[in-house]
């Protein structure tokens, strides 16, 4: 458990960069603070392992006070992650990682067997051990970044703004990677980020700064987004922050309709009269994967079997079991038909899902 | 006129040959001139890379320290180099040292700011990452930022041995040695082309070949730099 009491750092040239710090962060959670620049964010993140001094109040570890530790030691149990990755040009990948094991007085065969493992936790392949790191992509570089600052198993980790120079791709694939390590190894993460997608998406707790480094809100994620405490914290997480609420609801709550879904050999007169007033059918095959919308238009004048007609596209899917209601959501709104297919997770169709179903679901639960 | 300039190029190659050495009398000859310009050359260079290292990393570390320090051995390297060697002879007369002192004072002046700007350009992203690893502030300068530094010393080094190099020929002037020798006595002194053509050679031969070995040795020890 990290506490902050107060904590405070009044530069000498008279800028507050943190006013009055207070807050815990849990051990074995991932606490986000999340803020616009110059919030304060990296002086609070760095007074953790002592890179920054408070000039007021104290940050405790479990309790005791950082400054009762030896700077050194104290960062070698912290690992320590930033943007541009850090790493030392002139060591392989497999010696970067080893850094800290090395610094601990391990035998550097023990450090190279550790680095080699974290290699494969992280994702890196074993040929990339022997590589620089300017051989390395971006993404491959903060992977290196990563595996440095587990080498030693700190129960500590401090990550600031770690994913943000690298394309929006990488960073998801990033960020999932994150979230599986973290499953498997619960460390008590903190992580800066500006960016409050990538905050809800990684962050059990929330910390919003306000510029002059004062804490606006620190909540859980669905809190944040379901109850911005004012203005600032409601204008930084986003006026979308509803629909962006609804990843937190999944989509299994939804009832979704199987009477509009009809197998390709049905003729497309029994599919018309069995549509009642519904304007769009979706057509299946046998083994019930999604083929395609037929409009009720289209279906009236037509003798053939639906699976002969033209079909307009599906588009893309949600798997009821295991996406939110914003990925349902997304998919209605991004259906030729305005409807969502619902489907398990073979990819076989459940049902399907029109936008007044949705309606009634999202008022149901953001009531 | 081909002819004439080939014969003159037989005449300074047999004058260079059978001057090589002179089996008799090892204090004569080219080989021993050119031993001693790489003795005093070398020494020179060493000493002044030992003294800048230190010198560079205190005014790296201490920051306030490096802009009188590098005032201070500028004026020096505007002191006629022959001026110095006459300055040192009461001091330590015809011996290597006389030559030595000077030139390592000129491969700092060359050296010193490549040692700061090297140490200053190390990105600050990889001195803050070591920071927060648990390096302290001397293991930190001799472990990451020394070594990230390397490639921008080799760079000064280059330069200031080829100084060195063509310098001790001006040595020579005061009687200390070196190729510079074989160009005063042999050549002006007798009005004769061949000595001061193959001196000239030797000396230009000795920097290049000095040269591509620091090529090497910065190929060896930084493998990781970019090309
Ligand atoms: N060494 C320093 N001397 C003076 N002021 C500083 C120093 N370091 C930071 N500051 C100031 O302190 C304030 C907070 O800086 P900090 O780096 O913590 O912000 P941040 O929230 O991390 O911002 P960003 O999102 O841009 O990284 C800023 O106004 C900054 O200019
Ligand atoms: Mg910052």
């Amino acid at each position: 458990m990290i506490t902050f009491e107060g904590a405070a750092k009044l530069y000498p040239d008279g800028t507050v960069a943190v006013d009055h710090l207070d807050m815990t962060v849990e051990t074995g959670q991932t606490t986000v603070f999340v803020g616009p620049s110059g919030s304060g964010k990296t002086t609070s993140l760095r007074m953790i392992n002592r890179m920054v001094e408070p000039t007021g109040g104290a940050v405790l570890i479990d309790g005791e006070d950082v400054r009762q530790r030896d700077p050194a030691v104290l960062r070698r149990s912290i690992g320590y992650v930033i943007q541009q990755a850090g790493l030392f040009p002139h060591r392989t990948v497999r010696d970067n990682i080893a850094t800290v094991p090395l610094l601990l007085g391990w035998r550097r065969a023990r450090a190279r067997a550790r680095a080699e493992e974290l290699m494969e936790l992280v994702g890196l392949e074993p040929s990339q051990a022997r590589r620089y790191p300017h051989q390395l992509s971006g993404g491959q570089q903060q992977r290196v970044g990563v595996a440095r600052a587990l080498a030693a198993d700190p129960p500590i980790l401090l990550m600031d703004e770690p994913f943000s120079a690298v394309d929006p791709v990488v960073r998801a694939s990033l960020q999932d990677e994150l979230l599986r390590l973290q499953r498997e190894l619960h460390k008590t993460i903190v992580f800066v980020t500006h960016d409050i997608d990538e905050a809800v998406r990684l962050g059990d707790r929330i910390a919003v700064f306000r510029p002059g480094g004062t804490l606006a809100q620190y909540d859980s994620p669905e809190r944040l987004l379901a109850e911005p405490s004012d203005s600032f914290v409601e204008s930084f997480v986003g006026y979308d922050r509803g629909v962006r609420r609804l990843s937190f609801f999944p989509a299994s709550g939804l009832s979704p309709r199987q009477d509009v879904v009809f197998d390709e050999g049905t003729s497309a007169g029994a599919a018309a009269d069995a549509l009642g007033g519904e304007p769009w059918a979706l057509v299946v095959t046998g083994d019930r994967m999604p083929l395609g919308w037929a409009s009720a238009t289209r279906l009236a004048g037509a003798d053939t079997p639906l699976g002969a007609l033209e079909l307009v596209p599906y588009g893309h899917t949600f798997a009821v079991d295991t996406d939110s209601l914003r990925a349902a959501l997304d998919a209605a709104v991004l259906s030729p038909a305005g409807r969502a297919v619902g489907v398990d997770a073979d990819g076989r169709v459940v049902g399907v899902v029109s936008q007044d179903d949705l309606g009634t679901a999202l008022w149901s639960v953001t009531e | 006129m081909i002819a004439d300039a080939w014969d003159w190029v037989a005449r300074v190659v047999e004058w260079g040959v059978t001057n090589w050495s002179h089996p008799g009398d090892p204090e004569r000859g080219l080989l021993p001139r050119l031993t001693e310009h790489m003795r005093l050359a070398y020494l020179s260079i060493l000493i002044g890379l030992a003294v800048a290292l230190p010198v560079g990393l205190a005014c790296a570390r201490w920051k306030p320290l490096y802009p009188p320090v590098l005032t201070g051995v500028n004026v020096l390297y505007a002191v006629p180099s022959i001026a110095l060697f006459f300055l040192m002879l009461p001091y330590t007369g015809f011996s290597d040292w006389t030559a030595i002192v000077p030139l390592s004072l000129y491969t700092l002046v060359i050296l010193l700011p490549n040692v700061v700007d090297g140490l200053r350009q190390v990105p600050d992203h990889v001195r803050q990452s070591a920071v927060a690893m648990g390096f302290g502030p001397l293991r930190r300068l001799v472990r990451v930022e020394t070594p990230v530094a390397v490639p921008v010393i080799i760079a000064g080094l280059r330069v200031a041995s080829v100084a060195t190099i063509s310098m001790v020929s001006v040595a020579s002037l005061v009687g200390l040695g070196g190729l510079g020798q074989v160009i005063l006595s042999d050549g002006f002194r007798r009005q004769f082309d061949a000595p001061i053509v193959v001196g000239i050679v030797l000396t230009v031969a000795l920097a290049f070949v000095t040269d591509a070995l620091l090529v090497l040795a910065q190929r060896l020890l930084t493998p990781w730099a970019r090309r």
